[in-house]
């Protein structure tokens, strides 16, 4: 682990240019940006109101689970139909709202909510501080990233306008299943579905191409492979991860394209095409995925409990090695999402087996959190209350994913809520956790002011206990047989349902605390120290100013 | 864009149950009335079920409880094969392998998933209460212990050794390929309906639609879990389950019975499934397959095979060994169409599917 034997100011910018903290304008600044602070800045804006949008989404969906029977879906698929020009919808057009719901939530939540905050936002902003670099590679890429991924999302929302099939929007899933999504669905939504992952993921793999560049050739003096960070560990691994998934899903969804526009038949098996085949592409791609999700939230767990333990992390080299055999191993178990599909005796053993033995890495690093806190001194503040959280939330969803490994268990669980509840236990409550640490513990560093610590603390715990009333009774409901994707249920899963919308309501408050938070403490917070954590915070980005110069380490930081 | 004869046949799917209700002739109504008595209890006494001279006759109009002379849908059983109000575990199985993995479940990931989750949070207590600032004020530089580095690598994964035994025991078990003498059923996914074809009894297929609300509850059956056709099978006899889907991908499921097979098109998926009580056994889709997906369940009814055997021959289809009684085996045009209940070879499939009611490509 780096220990860094610099002060606050070491780095200070009396030696710097004059013009180091020279501004561009406005619209030069926010639209045509090449610094890596603003673009994840911007990164950050963009992710914040994606997740609001998907958690919307989420909420109308809880609203109309909340209760057996259909309630509001017809209501508002008919006002989706008069945004576009249409008439009264009928009940298909309701149930493919729902698809379209769904959908939407997936797809909005993992291309531009998670990956654009945690490797976009945390990674643009201080993968370069933390290494000691005066900015990403190749910063007029990193610009193309972004609006490549703000078009995309605006292609995405777009195609909830156009027809999709039963009615109105890509009524898919987030998976994009064909044939649902070729002979399934027609009309123009799916393809501009289809064009707005395109574009989310070149931008994903242009990222990648310039965080591996940054980390491999712009480290700091001194700044060992073995000295970084892991927070730098983690968007390193995650960056070859995307490098090497994403092409993966474009060949698959062009696959798709020439599927349904240009008489392919990839997919379609009365041609001689296999509609499996786009489930071994997809989850090639998609289990890394998942992985590209969560790993960079492990690199800030790790910052995070070491500097509020004022203790290095525990077993630093076990810790990035776990990072990376994680990444290596989640290339080989994506048939596990496809247990159902009619896999041979072997093939489903052999995912079965390589599934569980992820949780040895991951086991590694839970411990090794705790390890980090044994003998620590820790203060509570609220970026270590959700790290905290996360551990704890982490670890339920990963026992849940033990249980689903195995491919004769999971013939019970696959496609039922138990599923739902257990990517949301590592998602929503262990990815989202650890980006609400993450902003929590750099909102001084990038905004120059302290967030306000009681609505910090209330966030978590009004997130805290609404999440988990949420998605905890998923448990139940999946092992008493309730599948996924359906807008209506029989009566017997009523119960837990209902509790499940309660959770949402509950969550949703906290996220009103989570915003009031931001924009308060943006107006009238405390302003911040260059480091405000103490002596526990030792990466390199809090040597720097609180927000930091424009451009910083003109002068390069040397590490001992 | 959605052409107007989509929606045109869309709705009449939707209609369609009811309406096989509302059209049922007053002298069928009778048998339905009497019917419900004789089966009042879960399990029909098999000395009831018929015997060849049903098969002789001409199966007759359905009554508005899905009867047939021969055969009377049997009352499912409250709490066995379908969920719950406040279930939290897996339903009660019933089937060999459904009741190994429920006890693998039970007995072993259950328990570790609660003991390695309490005791990551016990640890996490213990850290919080003993090296709190207030209590430890100076922290330790401990960054390294090899032996617990080894002790945590090494116990998950003899944990993770321990649970792939049984693991992939089960697997085996349930690829255990069906005898030669099991009873094959195809179960073919359609947006947004199940057919159930008997390619060893006559190869006639049952349509299987979702019972509208009124309707399950006049049955008695749950809504949303309640078919208007179910799938008869024997009980306590090997079954030999195929899937395939028609349109796009669909999943049979049946929670009860430990049971998910895809339904994709171009392939057919196989798996033997012996289910050990007769009873009846709910499941929904379980792959997202368009508009309806939450609206196509699957009923599975199991019965004493010389029930089964009536039932066969209600259908018009043969049961192996009676060629002679039943010449020409597919004689389903006496199968009124009028219920959509149930057609007898592909060829009457094609006709009914140019029906409301029946089989229709909404992608068109």
């Amino acid at each position: 682990m780096t220990t860094i034997a610099a002060t606050p100011g070491d780095f200070s910018h009396e030696g710097d240019h004059h013009d180091a903290d020279h501004k561009p304008s406005f619209f030069a600044r926010w639209f045509m940006s090449t610094n890596h602070k603003d673009i994840g800045t911007l990164y950050l804006i963009f992710a914040i109101m994606a997740g609001v949008i998907g958690g919307a989404i989420s909420g109308l969906m809880r609203a109309e689970l909340a209760e057996p029977g259909i309630q509001y879906l017809q209501t508002w698929a008919t006002w989706h139909n008069s945004m576009a020009g249409q008439g009264a919808a009928s009940l298909d057009e309701a149930y493919h709202m729902w698809n379209v719901l769904i959908t939407a939530h997936g797809l909005i939540m993992v291309f531009f909510m998670v990956m654009p905050a945690m490797i976009g936002g945390f990674g643009n902003w201080f993968i370069p501080l933390m290494i000691g670099a005066p900015d990403m590679a190749f910063p007029r890429m990193n610009n193309v990233s972004f609006w490549l991924t703000a078009v995309a999302f605006v292609m995405l929302l777009g195609s909830s306008f156009v027809p999709g099939g039963t009615g109105l929007g890509a009524g898919t899933g987030w998976t994009v299943y064909a044939p649902l999504s070729t002979s399934g669905s027609i009309g123009p939504a799916v393809d501009m579905a289809i064009f707005s992952l395109h574009l989310a993921g070149a931008a994903s793999i242009l990222g990648a191409i310039n965080f591996i560049a940054t980390i491999l050739n712009m480290r700091a003096p001194g700044m060992t492979l073995h000295k970084m960070p892991l927070f730098v560990w983690s968007v390193l691994v995650t960056a070859f991860l995307l490098l090497l998934a994403l092409p993966v899903l474009a060949a698959a969804i062009t696959m798709l394209l020439v599927d349904r526009n240009f008489g392919g038949a990839f997919f379609d098996a009365a041609a001689g095409g296999d509609p499996v085949l786009y489930q071994h592409l997809f989850w090639f791609f998609g289990h890394p995925e998942v992985y590209i999700m969560i790993l960079p939230g492990f690199g800030m767990i790790s910052q995070i409990v070491a500097t509020f333990s004022r203790k290095p992390v525990f077993g630093y080299l076990g810790m990035a090695y776990a990072m990376v055999m994680i990444g290596v191993i989640g290339f080989v178990v994506w048939a596990h999402h496809m247990f159902t599909t009619g896999l041979s005796v072997n093939v489903k053993m052999y995912f079965t087996a390589a599934t569980m033995v992820i949780a040895v890495p991951t086991g590694i690093k839970i411990f090794s959190w705790i390890a980090t806190m044994w003998g620590g001194s820790i203060s509570f503040k609220t970026p270590m209350l959700w790290a905290l959280g996360f551990i704890f939330m982490f670890t339920v969803g990963g026992v849940t994913g033990v249980v689903l490994a195995n491919g004769g268990i999971d013939d019970a669980l696959h496609d039922t809520y138990y599923v739902v509840a257990h990517f949301h236990y590592v998602l929503s409550l262990g990815a989202v956790f650890s980006l609400f640490a993450g902003f929590y513990y750099w909102f001084p560093k990038m905004s120059g002011k302290m967030y306000n610590e009681f609505l910090g603390k209330l966030h978590f715990w009004v997130f805290f206990l609404g999440v988990n009333v949420l998605f905890f009774p998923m448990h139940f409901l999946g092992q008493s047989g309730m599948p996924r994707r359906i807008p209506d249920y029989p009566a017997a899963f009523a119960y837990f349902n209902q509790i499940a919308s309660f959770g949402y309501v509950i969550m949703a408050a906290g996220v009103a605390i989570f915003l009031i938070n931001i924009i308060y403490s943006l107006a009238a917070g405390r302003r911040a120290e260059g480091n405000p954590w103490g002596e526990g915070a030792t990466t390199l980005e809090w040597t720097l100013t609180s927000p930091p110069p424009f451009h910083q380490f003109e002068t390069l930081p040397h590490i001992k | 864009m959605k052409s107007p004869k989509t929606l045109l046949i869309a709705f009449a799917l939707a209609l369609m149950p009811a309406a096989a209700g509302a059209t049922v002739s007053p002298a069928s109504a009778v048998p339905a009335e009497a019917a419900p008595k004789e089966t009042a209890a879960p399990l029909p006494q098999p000395g009831e079920a018929t015997d060849g001279s049903i098969a002789t006759q001409p199966a007759a109009a359905v009554s508005d409880d899905g009867s047939l002379p021969g055969y009377t849908p049997m009352k499912p059983t409250a709490g066995i094969g379908m969920p719950q109000a406040e279930e939290v575990n897996f339903q009660e199985q019933f089937s060999e392998n459904g009741k190994y993995a429920k006890n693998i479940n039970s007995y072993i990931l259950l328990p570790l998933c609660i003991v390695i989750s309490l005791v990551v949070l016990a640890l996490l207590f213990w850290v919080i209460v003993r090296f709190r600032r207030s209590a430890n004020a100076e922290p330790s530089r401990t960054t390294h212990n090899t032996a617990i580095e080894v002790i945590w690598t090494l116990v998950p994964a003899l944990i993770l050794v321990g649970i792939a035994i049984p693991s992939i025991d089960l697997l085996a078990k349930q690829y255990d390929p069906a005898p030669a003498g099991a009873v094959t059923i195809k179960a073919t996914g359609y947006q947004w309906y199940w057919g159930y074809s008997y390619p060893d009894n006559g190869g006639f297929e049952v349509i299987s639609n979702m019972l509208p609300e009124d309707e399950a509850v006049a049955r008695g059956e749950p809504y949303m879990l309640a078919a208007d056709n179910r799938m008869v099978v024997p009980a306590g006899v090997p079954l030999r389950i195929q899937t395939t889907g028609a349109d796009v991908i669909h999943s049979f499921a049946v929670p009860s019975l430990w049971f998910k097979l895809d339904a994709v098109p171009g392939r057919l998926n196989e798996k033997e499934l012996t289910i050990t009580k007769p009873g009846v056994y709910y499941g929904q889709c379980s792959e997202l397959c368009g508009a309806r997906h939450g609206f196509m369940p699957i009923t599975v009814e199991a019965l004493p095979p010389a029930q089964f055997a009536a039932w066969v021959r209600a259908q018009g289809g043969t049961m192996p060994g009676d060629e002679e009684a039943a010449p020409d085996a597919p004689a389903t045009d006496a199968v009124p169409a009028e219920g959509g209940v149930s057609t007898s070879n592909p060829a009457a499939l094609q006709q009914e599917a140019g029906q409301p009611g029946a089989a229709t490509d909404v992608a068109e």
